[in-house]
């Protein structure tokens, strides 16, 4: 008998202790906010702000083009579970994210609650069309550039956005993101000065983009971008426009195409043959290589991609 | 004594001047930088206005967002996710939170006059219209028992004029207007419900129903001209199962990353030839069962089970007994059941996604229709793929393969080849080679062209 009673209260113990186990886990598991973001620069801001009282996932991958995003079912296992929706906005996601959203079946991430946060109203938006504009333009976005976070001090911005979002969400580890930024912030600012000092050699340097990807980068840097493959945004490269991009290179004595991994080389790589450039595949967002897991490392890794490339064609 | 003195007083004269012009420079250099700080601080204010104001204009197209819920109403409704303690009901939020992707287009865009009338204008949906234009060539036979009927040689196949809005924080609205060269009609027209309690999304309205694949997708994202055989002998061809009524979906619980997703649909019975109600019981019903698998992360398998139940809709035909009458082939209580297996595996690959892309899609369809003087039982399926050969360029295939709802023992056979070229993501040009053998031996073989283009904001549709 005493031996069913010591191997019950054995088993007691075992059991409670399980249960304490599986019930302390599910409350830190609880504490954590589930935050899902369109894009994974969205993603590494909301981490580098958000640490352990967040998970985060994305929904495109970094070496993905962000305007054709498939808005596959598994997304929406994602997306009923978040409590949070970081998008960039300005229509980048126009194409596969509003049915992801609508199907969710989350009311918490529809646009207008809570947990929807356009992380674009943060940040300096530039190229916004003053004028008219039509689909002759190509794929156009109205409400300006949306590749928006290639700036650090919009990272910076969208950072602190998102800490204050996470803030109000959860106000009990309030002083916790805020301190998360403040980190941040101090590390960014050390990395910016480092960074702003390796392209200061080459303030006013010509290059030209597949994509109109890089106006907030440039301008930061202070590249001037003087041409693009893409005839128009979202169109494909053409003969006619190949021969007077060549022609505008050797003109403006430009040496440098920018390219992003997801775009055919065949083109830019003709281009350089002719005009003697060199071609540079960047990285617009974090996890396009694999080894490119932070907001800080996308800057180390293009910004030694161009220098190299500067130097290379003096 | 007298020269230490006059040393340090030589010392003195020169040092103090360096030493009030360090601190003057050091003054000045103080200066410069609280005013580059004062000049970044306001540059920081200005962006932070600008995305007020670029938020304020996306509030106008939204509605306010809903109260607070009572503490108590999440719990009584909440999915065990969103019970979890961070997920705080739908506050009001900042205006600055209440941006809208797509609406946000014309909140951008539209000219504001000033006023109630800018309001007014900032509130209209998303509108948009795409064209479809259809030519065909070759030999071409009306055949009189056939489905399947010949595309004249020009027509301006149809115009679809989209309205899309979010109601407001509890729904949205789609309305999708079909214009053809003679009438008009509702192709669909529907209130989607986004924010129902325990994850279940609702629509209500006029919309095509979830039976099968290409039963539920619009002209202009067919990747052919016309539609599979199958789909125009056993499920109502291009108008399909469009009917007015109810539909609640909800995600499923599934392991291993399986998305399961199940959808019941209530109609009042009208469907093209398919289904007829006669009297307020004649509803109709469909099923369909969606499973989705990631296999890797540039491939997918989508499967689904659709079931649909209504009454026989029926076909008049002279009356054998009393010349210029005619009699109908269904009874009032004769019921039409489908039964339905559709599977699709796409290739993507993501690094290349805007170049490369293949898609295998399959659908088989059994109809039982009850009609006199015997029930028929009837089977159809279709096979196709694509592939993308370039970024504007694809090219596919389908073989199709389909008894007739009204006569299982007719059977139609075809086959078709399919290039498409794509100048834009807004336009496209497809030109469709289609052999047709029908059931009555007679060969048609026709050349198909097809234009589509869009104009306007149409929204995105589902996967």
């Amino acid at each position: 008998m005493q031996k069913i009673f010591a191997r019950n209260g054995f088993l007691t113990t075992w059991i409670v202790g399980v249960v304490l186990f599986f019930f302390t886990s599910t409350a830190a598991e609880a504490k954590k906010l589930n935050v899902v973001t369109a894009t994974t620069d969205m993603a590494a801001l909301t981490q580098e702000v958000g640490g352990d009282k967040v998970n985060v996932e994305s929904i495109a991958k970094g070496y993905q083009d962000p305007h054709f995003v498939e808005a596959k079912p598994s997304f929406l296992l994602k997306l009923r579970q978040a409590d949070l929706l970081v998008v960039v906005g300005l229509q980048l996601e126009i194409g596969w994210l509003p049915p992801l959203i609508t199907q969710s079946g989350n009311p918490r991430i529809q646009v207008g609650a809570q947990g929807y946060l356009d992380a674009s109203q943060f940040a300096e938006i530039l190229d916004i069309p003053t004028g008219l504009v039509t689909r002759a333009m190509g794929d156009v976005h109205p409400l300006g550039n949306p590749h928006y976070w290639l700036d650090p001090d919009n990272g910076r911005r969208i950072a602190k956005g998102i800490a204050g979002k996470l803030a109000e969400m959860d106000p009990g580890d309030s002083a916790y993101f805020q301190e998360r930024f403040q980190d941040f912030d101090k590390r960014l600012t050390a990395a910016e000065q480092k960074w702003d000092a390796e392209m200061k050699p080459y303030h006013g340097r010509k290059v030209v983009t597949y994509h109109n990807s890089l106006p907030n980068f440039a301008k930061h840097f202070g590249l001037n971008v003087v041409g693009y493959v893409e005839p128009r945004p979202g169109i494909p490269p053409t003969p006619s426009h190949t021969i007077e991009l060549i022609g505008l290179m050797k003109r403006e004595n430009c040496k440098v195409i920018m390219v992003e991994p997801y775009f055919d080389l065949k083109t830019p790589n003709s281009i350089a043959s002719q005009t003697g450039a060199k071609v540079v595949v960047y990285l617009p967002s974090v996890g396009g290589e694999k080894q490119v897991t932070t907001y800080f490392q996308l800057f180390d890794y293009d910004i030694a991609l161009l220098t190299k490339a500067f130097q290379e064609t003096q | 004594m007298l020269k230490r003195t006059l040393l340090s007083s030589i010392v003195l004269a020169l040092v103090l001047p360096v030493c009030a012009q360090q601190a003057s420079a050091q003054a000045a250099s103080g200066d410069a930088s609280a005013l580059e700080q004062h000049i970044k601080d306001l540059e920081e204010r200005v962006i932070a206005l600008e995305g007020q104001v670029r938020m304020l204009k996306s509030a106008q197209a939204t509605p306010a967002p809903p109260p607070a819920q009572p503490p108590g109403a999440q719990a009584a409704t909440a999915t065990p996710e969103a019970a979890q303690p961070q997920a705080a009901p739908p506050q009001a939020p900042t205006s600055a939170q209440i941006p809208s992707p797509g609406i946000a287009t014309s909140a951008g865009q539209l000219p504001l006059y000033g006023g109630a009338s800018a309001a007014a204008k900032a509130l209209n949906p998303d509108i948009s219209v795409i064209g479809d234009f259809i030519g065909a060539a070759g030999q071409a036979p009306t055949v009189p028992l056939s489905n399947l009927q010949p595309f004249p040689s020009l027509q301006m196949h149809e115009s679809e004029v989209g309205f899309q809005a979010i109601i407001d924080p509890y729904a949205r609205g789609d309305f999708f207007i079909s214009f053809g060269e003679e009438g008009v009609n509702l192709e669909e027209g529907y209130i989607t419900f986004t924010a129902l309690p325990a994850g279940f999304v609702a629509k209500v309205g006029k919309m095509r129903s979830a039976f099968g694949k290409v039963n539920t997708m619009h002209n202009h994202v067919l990747p052919w001209v016309d539609r599979p055989f199958v789909t125009t002998n056993l499920v109502g061809g291009e108008d399909g199962i469009d009917d007015a009524g109810v539909s609640i979906e909800r995600i499923l619980p599934a392991p291993k990353g399986i998305f399961l997703e199940a959808t019941g649909q209530v109609f009042r019975g009208d469907s093209a030839d398919v289904f007829r109600a006669t009297t307020r019981d004649d509803v109709s019903t469909v099923a369909h069962l969606r499973g989705y698998k990631d296999l890797t992360e540039s491939t997918n398998l989508d499967l689904g089970l659709s079931y649909a139940r209504g009454h026989s809709a029926p076909n008049f035909t002279f009356s054998p007994l009393v010349p210029g009458f005619f009699v109908s082939d269904v009874g009032p209580d004769s019921i039409t059941q489908l039964y339905g297996v559709d599977a699709t595996l796409r290739w993507k690959p993501l690094r290349r996604s805007v170049y490369h892309s293949f898609i295998a899609r399959s659908e088989l369809i059994w109809s039982q229709r009850q009609q006199l003087p015997r029930e028929q039982r009837s089977f159809g399926f279709y096979t196709s793929a694509d592939y993308q050969l370039g970024r504007r360029w694809f090219l596919g295939g389908r073989f199709d393969r389909s008894d007739r709802n009204r006569f299982d023992t007719l059977t139609d056979k075809g086959g078709s080849v399919v290039l498409t070229y794509w100048p834009s993501e807004f336009s496209q040009i497809r030109g469709q080679y289609r052999f047709t053998k029908y059931a009555e031996n007679i060969n048609a073989n026709e050349l198909l062209m097809q234009i589509i283009f869009s104009l306007g904001a149409h929204g995105a549709h589902p996967f």
